[in-house]
C-alpha cells in the first residue's frame, strides 16, 4: 500500500508539454528522498486541462499542480510528499478566486459542472495496467452480461437507456446492434467495428479516451459482439494518434493474457477477438462505410446504402460500427442500468456528451456535460470564457460538418436536435471558440478547403460542388465577390446537400449555410464594401501611415519587400495602395505604432 | 485527394539491397492476412520514408495486384508520401484550434525561408514541410512538431531560432 500517489499525466497535450520527463524526475527525487515504498507515480491519461499542462495530481487529498516544470519536482516531493505542506504557488488557481484558496480538483469550476461517465476513468487510472481498470468494475459488466443476460435482454438495456452515436449523426446505438442481430441469421461471420479515425480538426476526445483509457473500448466491443453474435473485433484508429495506438495494443496484449479477449470468455463459450487497423490519414474514413471498405486494404471511398452494414458491411458480412465515446458509455450503462443512464440528459438526447475546448477560450481542454447544458455553460462556467477581454463571437460545433452558433444561441440547451435546428450538429464533440478577430467569411473558407481536400473524389456533387464553393468563397475573401455570389453559394449548396453520396458531401456545405445565416452582414461587408470587418482577409485590407505620429525613422520603407513606401529621412511616410501587397511588413516593424490596417 | 497528382519525383530513388531484403520479408509475413495491402504500405514507408514508384513496383508484382491499384492506395490517404521526407520533417498543424490561432502564418513563414511548398523537400534533404491536421494538442496552439520536438504557443517571429536550432545539428 502507498499513502500517497502522484498522478502525472499522460495525454498527448501534456506529453507535448513534457509531462513524460515529469514522471522520471519524480521516481528520482521520490527515491532520493527514501519515500519509495510509500509514495507511487502513475502514468494516467487526459486529465482535461490540457491548457493548464503538464497537470500533476496527488492523491488522497487531490492537489492539483498545474504547468509544472521540471524545477519543481524537487519542490512538490520535499515539502508536500515528505513534509505534508501543499506547494500552493504551484496549485492550479482559478482566475475567479484571486488565487487564495487552494482547491482539490474536484472542487475547480472545470470539474464541478462535469459528469463523467465516459471519462470516468481517464486521468484517474494507468491505462497501461489492466488491474488499476478491474480495480474501478473493469470487465465487470461483460462478466454480468455473459453470465446473467441473454444477447436479447443486452440489447434491450441500451435500446432503453437511449444511447446514440456519439460520433455526431445520433442513430440509436440499441437500433444499430438489434438490426445486426436479428436480419441476417445464417450463423455465419459478424463484425464488431470501433470507429477510432478521430478526424475533426480541433477534436479529440476519442483520442483521449483511448489513451486513458483503452480498456473501457475492449470490454464494450466484447459486450456487443455477444449481443449480435460476432466473435471478431476491429479497432480502426488514426496513425496520428501514436501515444492512443501503443496503448490500445499494450491492452489488447493484457485482455488476452487475463483470457478476457480469446477463446471461451468466463468459460461461457464466447469467444471474441480484437484486432487494430491504423488509418492513413483520409477524413472520408470517418464514414462507415469509408471505414468498412479502408479495413479491407482498398481505396477508403463510401458507397450507397442500402444495403446498411448491418445487413452487408465488412466483407459483406453484417457489421455494426461504433464510435469510441459510444463505446465507452457501453459498461456504465449494462452495470448501472438503463434508467440511471436514461435520467442524464434532454427527452431525446440521453446521458452525457464529450467536447473538445478549444480555440478563444480559457481553458482549453476535454469536457464532460450532461445533454442539455447551455452553451453559456460550457463556455464561461467550464471554459472560463474567451481570454484577452476580446468578445465572443461564435461556437463552432461539428466540425466541417457543421456550423457556427452565434452569441444569440448561447442558451440553447446542447442536444442533437436543439443543434440541428440552429444549423449546427452535435459532430463528434469539437467546439471551437471564435473571438471578434475571426472572420465568419474565413472560417468558412477554411472549412471549405478542408472538405476540398479531403473529397474522395467518387462523386459528382462533392467533388466538383465543393470545389466551386470553395473558389467563390475565395473570390469573397479577394474583394472579388458580388451579391449574386451569395446567392449562388446557397443554390449550389442546397443541391450538394440533396445529392452527394455520403455524410461528408451532404453535410459539407453546413459551415458556409450557417455563417450565410447567422453572419450575413459580414458577407456583404466583403463583397459590397470590399471590407473584412475582423480584419483577416488579406485582400480586403488596407495599411496606411498616421502621419501625426510617423517619425520618418524609414523603417518601414527599409522592410517593405516591394519598396512601396515613400519618403525622406524625417519626412512622413507613405505607402502605395496600388502596389502594396498586404504583408503587414511595415506594421510589424514600425517602433512608434504610426501604421493602422484597415 | 489533394494528393492525387504528385509532384514530379525531382529526388532520385536511392533504395538499398538491405531495405529491399526488409520489404520483402515484410510481404513475405503478411502476405495472407485479409485487407494486407495497407499494412504493407505502412510497413514500406517506415523502411524507406515514402513510397516511390520503384516500392510500388515490388509490392505489386509480390503481391500479384496491378500496380494501378497499389498507385490508387497509396495516393488514396495522406500518409502516404510519394516523394521523400527530409531529414528534418516539419509539420504544421492546420486543425480548426490552431487555424484560429493563426497557425497558417506560421506556415506561410515556413514556405518563404524553405522556399519549398508544403508536401515538398529542400533539395539537400534537410527540411521537409507538411501542413497536417490536428495533431490532438490543442491546449498548445498553434502547433507545430520537428521530428519528435513539440512546439506549442508558436508565433511567426520564433520560426527563424527555431529553423536555424536545426541547421546547426548535422546528425539529429
Amino acid at each position: 500500500m502507498f499513502r500517497a500517489h502522484v498522478l502525472v499525466c499522460g495525454g498527448t497535450g501534456c506529453v507535448s508539454s513534457g509531462s513524460a520527463k515529469l514522471i522520471d524526475l519524480f521516481k528520482e527525487e521520490i527515491e532520493k528522498q527514501g519515500l519509495k515504498d510509500e509514495v507511487a507515480v502513475v502514468q494516467t491519461g487526459c486529465h482535461g486541462l490540457c491548457a493548464m499542462g503538464p497537470i500533476v495530481v496527488v492523491y488522497p487529498d487531490a492537489t492539483f499542480y498545474a504547468m509544472v516544470k521540471e524545477e519543481n519536482v524537487s519542490e512538490i516531493v520535499e515539502e508536500h510528499l515528505l513534509k505534508g505542506r501543499v506547494v500552493s504557488h504551484l496549485v492550479y488557481k482559478e482566475e475567479s478566486d484571486a488565487g487564495e484558496n487552494v482547491k482539490s480538483l474536484n472542487d475547480t469550476d472545470f470539474y464541478k459542472k462535469q459528469t463523467r461517465v465516459a471519462l470516468r476513468n481517464c486521468g484517474v487510472i494507468n491505462p497501461e495496467n489492466i488491474d488499476e481498470y478491474i480495480g474501478m468494475r473493469g470487465y465487470e459488466a461483460l462478466g454480468k452480461v455473459l453470465t446473467e443476460m441473454q444477447p436479447e435482454d443486452v440489447i434491450d438495456t441500451i435500446l432503453k437507456s437511449g444511447l446514440r452515436g456519439r460520433g455526431g449523426a445520433g442513430f440509436p446505438t440499441g437500433q444499430k446492434w438489434k438490426l445486426a442481430r436479428e436480419l441476417v441469421q445464417d450463423g455465419g461471420q459478424k463484425y464488431v467495428c470501433c470507429n477510432a479515425d478521430e478526424g475533426d480538426p480541433g477534436a479529440f476526445m476519442d483520442r483521449s479516451v483511448l489513451e486513458g483509457d483503452p480498456h473501457v473500448v475492449l470490454e464494450a466491443m466484447a459486450i456487443a459482439g455477444y449481443a449480435i453474435g460476432a466473435s471478431q473485433g476491429y479497432i480502426y484508429v488514426r496513425a496520428e494518434y501514436p501515444i492512443a495506438v501503443e496503448r490500445l495494443k499494450i491492452a489488447i496484449g493484457q485482455a488476452k493474457e487475463y483470457g478476457l479477449l480469446g477463446e471461451n470468455i468466463f468459460e461461457s463459450g464466447f469467444s471474441f477477438d480484437i484486432d487494430l487497423r491504423l488509418g492513413a490519414g483520409a477524413f472520408v474514413c470517418g464514414e462507415e462505410t469509408a471505414l468498412m471498405t479502408s479495413i479491407e486494404g482498398k481505396r477508403g471511398e463510401p458507397r450507397p446504402r442500402p444495403p446498411f452494414p448491418a445487413v452487408s458491411g465488412l466483407y459483406q458480412r453484417p457489421t455494426i460500427l461504433n464510435n469510441v465515446e459510444t463505446w465507452a458509455n457501453i459498461p456504465q450503462i449494462i452495470l448501472n442500468g438503463a434508467d440511471w443512464f436514461a435520467s442524464m440528459g434532454t427527452e431525446k438526447s440521453k446521458g452525457t456528451k464529450v467536447f473538445a475546448l478549444g480555440g478563444k477560450i480559457n481553458n482549453t481542454g476535454l469536457v464532460e456535460i450532461p445533454m442539455g447544458t447551455t452553451l453559456r455553460e460550457v463556455v464561461e462556467d467550464i471554459g472560463g470564457g474567451v481570454p484577452n477581454g476580446k468578445k465572443f463571437k461564435a461556437a463552432q460545433t461539428g466540425g466541417p460538418s457543421g456550423g457556427c452558433i452565434p452569441a444569440e444561441h448561447f442558451d440553447v440547451p446542447i442536444d442533437y436536435d436543439n443543434l440541428t435546428a440552429i444549423g449546427s450538429m452535435m459532430g463528434s464533440g469539437g467546439l471551437i471558440v471564435m473571438d471578434e478577430d475571426n472572420c465568419m467569411v474565413d472560417i468558412a473558407k477554411f472549412f471549405l478547403e478542408f472538405t476540398v481536400d479531403e473529397s474522395c473524389g467518387k462523386c459528382v456533387p462533392c467533388r466538383i460542388g465543393t470545389k466551386r464553393m470553395y473558389e467563390i468563397l475565395d473570390r469573397i475573401t479577394k474583394g472579388q465577390g458580388t451579391l449574386k455570389d451569395l446567392d449562388r453559394l446557397q443554390e449550389l449548396a442546397a443541391h450538394i446537400k440533396d445529392n452527394a453520396l455520403c455524410g461528408l458531401g451532404q453535410t459539407a456545405p453546413n459551415p458556409i449555410l450557417s455563417t450565410l445565416q447567422y453572419f450575413h452582414d459580414e458577407y456583404v461587408a466583403h463583397v459590397v464594401d470590399k471590407k473584412c470587418p475582423a480584419k483577416v482577409c488579406r485582400g480586403l485590407l488596407t495599411y496606411t501611415i498616421i502621419p501625426e505620429k510617423c517619425r520618418g525613422c524609414t523603417k518601414c520603407a527599409r522592410n517593405c519587400p516591394v519598396r512601396c513606401i515613400s519618403g525622406t529621412v524625417k519626412e512622413v511616410h507613405t505607402i502605395d495602395q496600388e502596389q502594396c501587397i498586404k504583408c503587414g511588413a511595415c506594421m510589424a516593424n514600425c517602433p512608434f505604432d504610426a501604421i493602422v490596417k484597415e | 485527394m489533394s494528393a492525387a497528382i504528385p509532384a514530379p519525383a525531382q529526388l532520385p530513388f536511392q533504395g538499398t539491397a538491405e531495405q529491399e531484403q526488409q520489404l520483402r520479408a515484410l510481404i513475405e509475413e503478411k502476405r495472407d492476412d485479409k485487407g494486407a495491402l495497407m499494412p504493407i504500405l505502412q510497413g514500406a514507408q517506415e523502411i524507406y520514408g515514402y513510397l516511390p514508384v520503384e516500392v510500388q513496383k515490388i509490392i505489386a508484382e509480390e503481391m500479384d495486384v496491378p500496380l494501378e491499384k497499389v498507385y490508387g492506395v497509396s495516393t488514396f490517404y495522406s500518409q502516404f508520401s510519394l516523394t521523400p521526407k527530409g531529414k528534418h520533417q516539419i509539420s504544421v498543424c492546420l486543425g480548426t484550434a490552431c487555424y484560429v490561432k493563426g497557425s497558417g502564418l506560421v506556415l506561410d513563414k515556413l514556405k518563404e525561408r524553405l522556399e519549398i511548398d508544403s508536401g515538398e523537400c529542400t533539395p539537400d534533404r534537410e527540411f521537409s514541410l507538411d501542413a497536417c491536421r490536428c495533431v490532438g494538442a490543442c491546449g498548445l496552439a498553434p502547433v507545430m512538431t520537428i521530428g519528435d520536438d513539440v512546439y506549442g504557443r508558436l508565433t511567426v517571429d520564433q520560426v527563424d531560432g527555431i529553423l536555424e536550432k536545426y541547421k546547426q545539428q548535422p546528425h539529429a
